[in-house]
């Protein structure tokens, strides 16, 4: 809108006046430090700047944000992104939502919007439980959890966050976890620099409900045997001297094996930009939950036409050939005929 | 043309008798392009220059088996050489293109009506898939009828044998000879129909041949056959001086918004999900493109109305259309809306229900779901169009009440409107008012160190409405959401006082609307009537005609017509302390009935009908004389 230079800004000029309220200890705290943090560097404006959210712990944060904000109902942020970022190109739109609110009471319009591929950057935190609520199992959860509402143990298949978006045809999909701010940075960077939807998964614990639940794999000592760094154009390899790999066999499995076995030249090397979403999707699978190596980084990231821009094409390419729409004529373009 | 009445006047010198109405009912099997027929039929009578209204009546199903009482497809107009306002309480004339059709209008034709039938269509098989033991062509079961049988089918392919179409497909434009036959009948004018044709099945040229010869075929069948003693011409009617066009209310409703979109300078966006009668709006806007409008087929009801509101969040028009189960799907997100304060409209095409109850068919029974259908305090104008061509006005103040007040407004059509057609005069669109966003440009209120803020919830002290700014001006960055706000600052507030306040603020908004809407009219010709009827919606071409017969007969009636149901005029509760005795039809079980008595303790009595067909003018008249005491 305005052609003037980005003024500067820092941390403090993005967070509102608003006190935060979620659980001392929350991983959402990290969250909202790192996006405050980021936002400076992206060279964008405040007043530019949307953040839209449904229902639950995470779906208070445009409340912390001092920009344009909008916190809705349970599940709907994306249907709503979607009316906003069609009309409004001018505007970067960020989601924030949770596993239920997503992936749940939300599923059918988180697929829709990434299939479609509406300019749209959402951050999914998952901690694998309802916490406000107050301790329900969620659509994450492991098989056999035992929660407030599943005293015997939960019976759900849980969903895979980011198989799922891949499966949604997602062009852009990324994992990573709220114990290192740098890397949330790097993929919240990423993600808000593609053009059309972009899905990033947010390991983030819940300490009053589900504490722990990614400690085996987030925690410091745990880290560098059991994250599995993406790097694209990079051979897959992660332990504290990158002597695990990953690899590929004949039959398309892929396995973690010792570098030292097969050789440097056997590990995988990462491409986000692959067209087929094969490959990333059974990296998403190569765990089977927080406690086995788990890859984090950029999933998929490939180019795909965006649907506001191609929904302002149509429209601009029928002005082009009728003209701009006039009323007159249009209320004369069935049959008409004239009395008196 | 020439040649037709040169061949009319010199071989066949056939009487022509003027006449001053006439009720057709055109009916066959769900693929025999019966709407197609009467749509026709329609256009070139309007051409034509008579008043008229229509009726099309058809199945859910697509396709149901051929032949089939529940395959019965069918289109009732009335043209008339004078104001007419509804599609006529009987037919005269039932074109029946099989046993079937006939079989499910029979019933409610009159002694001396017309019949025309399809006669190759009454075989064995179809009369006994539709259910008759015996011809009823030749069992003296429609003896109280003029009954003409005409082989339709085997007339059309053998016109068109030569052309090169084949019988089977040569069989689908019998549907053509029927609207050629129907059109000599009532003179109509051959060209309009001809040209469609031409236009219409451009580059199929063989369906075109077919059609075209068809159409022909049934105008000179009519013309040579030594069948009909005589055509009738119904005249041209005076309207007053302007220029027309045909619209049905889906389309009038595209138009307004459209319109609307204009005159606010605000982009239209719609988010809609396809719902039986509602989708043609979502076609007639898709097609509308050059007009800067954006439609969204969502993937469910939820995210038509969610991206309506993302886009009125952004300054645009937002618009989410739908019908039956779909309005229930909405409620959560109006109720979003109504805490959000932001303009948008909601269109609901009513149609039977509950749940998916009768997807074709028209019922006026969401009156009470628009008042109160979500939790909470939570109350929304509603306004409701009364003809085809109304739903444009409507539309147009919908968008007004939205933008102007911040508000979702719920617009209530039915099926019988949504594809319902009338004449329709076309406004000087230079003339309509235009609509002022109003947009917040500057911070509002002085916090309490002195510094400039925007508070999104201080509102007008006159609408009460609270300043809309869309994202892109600096020093207006807010939030907004489902929870409830503090007064003015717009935070999320728990306090009670609070809650209460705000409670009465968003009812206080809606009610004061009533300032800002015309008071009702009364159609009370000598000021002296004892029965007042209160309408809304699409009755209203019925209870017109109820009252003209009634008023013939002597009756004292007078009739007003609600256009906004939320709040209501200022003036009601005063009109209707003016008669001794109301009744309101309606096409439910006495929605507006039970507004009214609460709101105004008045004995209004409640005249239903929920048979998803719009009420006859006799019906009502009939409930205006029981109230006043048999004939005057």
């Amino acid at each position: 809108m305005t052609t003037t230079a980005v003024p500067a800004t820092t941390r403090k000029d993005w967070a509102s006046d608003q006190e935060v309220r979620w659980c001392p200890g929350c991983g959402d705290y990290s969250i909202l430090a790192a996006v405050q943090m980021l936002l400076p560097e992206l060279g964008v404006r405040r007043e530019n700047t949307v953040f839209l959210s449904g229902i639950g712990c995470a779906a208070r944060f445009p409340y912390y944000m001092s920009t344009y904000g909008m916190h809705s109902i349970h599940g709907r942020a994306p249907a709503i992104a979607t009316g906003l970022a069609t009309t409004r190109p001018d505007l970067d739109v960020w989601i924030v939502t949770g596993d239920g609110d997503a992936l749940s009471i939300g599923g059918n319009h988180l697929i829709h919007a990434l299939r479609r591929n509406v300019r749209m950057t959402i951050l999914m935190f998952n901690n694998q439980i309802y916490g406000l609520t107050k301790g329900q199992y969620s659509p994450t959860s492991e098989l056999a959890k035992v929660t407030k509402s599943t005293p015997f143990g939960s019976l759900d298949t849980p969903f895979n966050p980011v198989s799922l978006a891949l499966g949604a045809e997602a062009s852009f999909v990324a994992r990573t976890h709220d114990m290192d701010r740098q890397h949330m940075q790097e993929m919240f960077r990423r993600a808000h620099e593609h053009d059309g939807a972009a899905f990033v998964e947010v390991y983030q614990n819940c300490n009053v409900f589900n504490d722990g639940a990614f400690e085996k794999i987030t925690g410091r000592e745990a880290r560098s045997a059991m994250l599995v760094p993406l790097v694209h154009g990079e051979p897959i390899r992660f332990g504290k001297d990158s002597e695990k790999g990953v690899v590929q066999r004949p039959d398309g499995r892929l396995e973690i094996v010792d570098v030292a076995d097969v050789g440097e030249d056997a590990i995988l090397v990462h491409d986000e930009e692959r067209e087929d979403p094969g490959l990333a999707f059974a990296l998403s699978r190569l765990s089977r939950g927080p406690y086995e190596p788990t890859p984090i980084g950029v999933f998929r990231a490939v180019r795909r036409p965006e649907y506001g821009a191609s929904m302002a094409e149509q429209l601009a390419d029928a002005q082009e050939r009728r003209g701009v729409g006039d009323l007159k004529a249009l209320l004369r373009s069935g049959a008409t005929w004239t009395v008196g | 043309m020439t040649t037709t009445e040169e061949h009319r006047t010199e071989e066949h010198p056939r009487e022509q008798r003027k006449i001053s109405r006439v009720v057709v009912r055109f009916a066959g099997d769900s693929g025999d392009g019966m709407q197609l027929t009467g749509d026709r039929f329609t256009a070139s009578s309007a051409l034509f220059g008579n008043d008229l209204s229509t009726f099309p009546d058809f199945p859910a199903e697509i396709r149901a088996p051929s032949g089939t009482l529940a395959g019965v497809s069918a289109f009732q107009v009335q043209i008339a050489d004078r104001d007419v306002t509804t599609p006529g309480d009987v037919p005269n004339v039932l074109v029946a293109m099989n046993p079937a059709a006939l079989k499910a209008n029979v019933g409610v034709l009159e002694k001396g009506a017309t019949l025309v039938v399809n006669a190759d269509a009454f075989d064995e098989r179809s009369l006994a898939k539709a259910g008759y033991d015996a011809n009823p062509l030749s069992d003296g079961s429609l003896a109280a009828f003029t009954v003409y049988e005409v082989p339709m089918t085997s007339i059309t392919q053998q016109v068109c044998k030569d052309a090169g179409v084949k019988p089977r497909d040569a069989e689908r434009s019998k549907n053509f000879f029927a609207l050629g036959l129907v059109s000599w009948l009532y003179t109509r004018p051959v060209e309009p129909t001809i040209d469609w044709i031409e236009k219409r099945f451009a580059d199929k040229p063989l369906v075109r041949e077919a059609n075209s010869r068809a159409f022909r075929a049934g105008y000179h069948f009519g013309e040579t056959a030594e069948l009909f003693e005589a055509s009738y011409e119904v005249g041209p009617a005076q309207f007053p001086p302007g220029e027309y066009t045909q619209i049905s209310g889906n389309q009038a409703l595209a138009w307004g918004l459209i319109a609307a979109s204009k005159l606010s300078g605000l982009p239209l966006f719609l988010g809609s999900y396809p719902i039986t009668p509602a989708s043609d709006i979502l076609h007639e806007l898709s097609r509308r493109k050059e007009f800067g409008v954006r439609t969204f087929q969502a993937e469910d009801e939820i995210a038509g109305i969610g991206s309506a509101i993302g886009a009125a969040f952004g300054g645009a028009l937002g618009v989410t259309t739908t019908s039956g189960p779909g309005v229930d799907l909405k409620s959560e997100a109006i109720g979003l809306a109504i805490n959000l304060e932001l303009p948008l409209v909601v269109v609901d095409v009513q149609r039977g229900g509950p749940s998916t109850g009768l997807p074709t068919k028209a019922e006026q029974a969401d009156l009470l779901h628009a008042m109160y259908g979500r939790h909470g305090e939570a109350p929304v104008p509603i306004v409701a169009a009364k003809t085809p061509s109304h739903c444009f006005d409507a539309a147009i103040e919908a968008v007004r009440i939205a933008v102007k007040y911040r508000t979702p407004v719920l617009l209530l059509s039915d099926g019988y409107l949504a594809n319902g057609a009338e004449p329709w005069r076309l406004p000087d669109v230079d003339l309509l008012e235009p609509i002022d966003p109003a947009f917040a440009t500057a911070p509002n209120h002085v916090d309490a160190e002195g510094t400039s803020v925007f508070w999104p919830y201080l509102r007008d002290p006159e609408t009460l409405a609270r300043p809309w700014a869309p994202p892109g001006i600096p020093g207006l960055e807010h939030r907004i959401g489902g929870l409830e706000k503090a007064d003015g600052s717009g935070n999320v507030s728990y306090d009670p006082a609070n809650h209460e306040r705000m409670v009465r603020l968003r009812a206080a908004k809606i009610a004061g609307i009533a300032r800002d809407i015309p008071p009702v009219e009364v159609d009370d010709e000598a000021g002296d009537a004892e029965l007042l009827v209160l309408g809304w919606g699409s009755t209203y071409g019925a209870i017109v005609a109820a009252v003209r017969r009634a008023r013939a007969r002597g009756h004292r009636v007078a009739h007003a017509h609600l256009v906004h149901l939320h709040p209501f005029p200022e003036n009601l509760g005063e009109v209707l302390a003016r008669y001794r005795r109301v009744l309101v039809p309606e096409m439910n079980l006495g929605q507006l009935s039970r507004l009214v008595r609460a709101e105004y303790l008045v004995d209004a009595r409640s005249l239903s009908k929920v048979q998803g067909v719009p009420f006859r003018a006799r019906e009502i008249e009939a409930a205006i004389e029981a109230e006043l005491g048999g004939p005057a």
